[in-house]
């Protein structure tokens, strides 16, 4: 079920810019795992090469120990493992259930089995009672659950979480918080948090890393990492020192 | 040329199931060739809209003839014996529809959002279902795209004139019987078919219209 995640020389750049400059990152299986650092520094693109959205000029990818396989079928297996939550969510045309149930359609789940996850999947995010509505019609707290929901119902070994409750008020920021821990402790999946919210970072992951200018500066469990960062740099981040 | 009850049955049934015909195979061919064009990005797409685009101002008289050129008793399907008969207008209409659907399709789904790609992707959709998603997402661009293509179907004269001979009781249809009234001066009867195909498109709009509506968000 879970799923570990290791990254090892990543390079990434756009054009003449580089902005992932050999990344080397350690997320132990069953971890959950939160990534900060200043705007721009390549956060989402790391996470965006992670899920296969991106292909990397260099470096390699290894999941659950085992480099990222190349053939169409075992790269399909694989992704299917994995669940990925952005910043601002695009849902499909449709209702609610359409969008939650779609990663179970696209793996062949259906009947019963396929209502039931998906109800399961929207009461996990306080949405049960919304299964009918139009997806347009969705509050921005309400997009972002059903977001979640859509990607835990396929129940992924590996959860990628892009700033995923930036701009959301502190009710929709808990109820998804809970999510994520109640999914962790459920499910046991690996969790990779990309946050600028210090406090998240916090409350939500066992361990932290800085990542700056493409590089991961320093990596620890949660309460060291913030209390005593070993980098003058981390220190200088979560201290809220550093101009970002 | 008087038009009686009869035959104007006749006539606007074969005006709808020529145009209906050449539209829906149009749309069978060009949909899913477009979906797959449009999703490609590749530089020779560029080439291909634009010959498109030079296609969607095909006159129908020049797509008549040639299609008359090849149906011809001695032209490349003679043989098939499609001049002069419904068949062969379908083909006719079939030629000016299609590059029209088939630009409209490419477009519409060259423009869909990269996030719905990218979000079907990471919900572990595989490379077909990405299209089918995508088809979905522009499905209401996709059906404006038929209803033009109808529009152009049902509306031109020059392509079925020419390939179907406007042959009493068998290949008349109301653009080409408007035609013959004006030059036999009964515009009377002109103007009462142009009023059944104005009542035909708004029926079949507003039954396409309705169709568009549900796939709105």
């Amino acid at each position: 079920m879970t799923m570990s995640l290791d990254v090892e020389g990543l390079w990434k750049g756009f054009d003449q810019r580089r902005v992932l400059r050999g990344i080397d990152l350690h997320v132990a299986a069953g971890e959950t795992f939160a990534l900060v650092g200043p705007s721009g520094v390549g956060k989402t693109t790391l996470l965006r090469c992670v899920d296969f959205l991106l292909q990397p000029e260099s470096g390699i990818l290894r999941y659950g120990g085992r480099e990222a396989a190349t053939s169409p079928p075992e790269r399909l297996a694989l992704r299917r493992r994995i669940g990925f939550v952005t910043q601002n969510p695009l849902l499909f045309r449709g209702t609610v259930f359409y969008n939650v149930s779609f990663g179970l359609c696209v793996r062949g789940v259906e009947g019963p089995s396929l209502e039931d996850r998906t109800h399961a999947a929207l009461a996990a995010v306080g949405l049960r009672n919304r299964t009918d509505a139009r997806a347009s019609d969705l509050s921005a707290g309400e997009t972002q659950r059903v977001a979640f929901a859509r990607a835990i119902v396929v129940r992924p070994s590996l959860l990628l979480l892009d700033e995923f409750t930036a701009n959301l008020d502190p009710a929709n920021v808990a109820q998804l918080e809970s999510a994520v821990t109640t999914y962790h402790r459920e499910s046991g999946a690996t969790v990779l948090i990309v946050t600028h919210n210090l406090f998240q970072a916090r409350r939500v992951a066992s361990r932290a890393g800085f990542l700056l200018e493409g590089k991961i500066v320093e990596t620890g469990d949660v309460g060291p990492f913030f209390a005593s960062p070993r980098d003058e740099r981390t220190r200088a981040f979560v201290q809220g020192e550093m101009p970002y | 040329m008087l038009v009686v009850a009869g035959d104007l049955v006749g006539i606007t049934l074969l005006s709808l199931l020529v145009s209906g015909t050449s539209t829906l195979l149009a749309t069978l061919v060009a949909v899913p060739l477009g979906v797959t064009l449009g999703l490609r990005e590749i530089g020779s797409q560029r080439l291909l809209r634009n010959i498109l685009f030079t296609l969607y101002g095909l006159p129908p008289v020049l797509a008549g003839l040639l299609v008359f050129l090849l149906l011809r008793r001695d032209g490349p399907l003679g043989s098939l014996g499609l001049l002069f008969t419904p068949l062969g207008m379908i083909l006719a209409q079939f030629v000016i529809v299609t590059p029209i659907l088939l630009g409209i399709t490419m477009s519409v789904v060259a423009t869909v959002e990269r996030r719905v790609k990218d979000t079907a992707f990471a919900l572990g959709a595989d490379r077909r279902q990405v299209s089918v998603t995508v088809l979905h997402e522009a499905a209401a661009g996709i059906l404006t795209g038929v209803m033009v293509g109808f529009g152009r179907a049902i509306s031109e004269v020059g392509a079925v004139f020419i390939v179907g001979g406007h042959i009493e009781g068998r290949t008349q249809v109301l653009t080409t019987s408007i035609i013959t009234d004006i030059q036999a001066a009964d515009y009377a009867d002109a103007v009462g078919l142009g009023a059944v195909l104005l009542i035909i498109a708004a029926v079949v709009y507003s039954l396409l219209y309705r169709l568009q509506e549900r796939t709105l968000p």
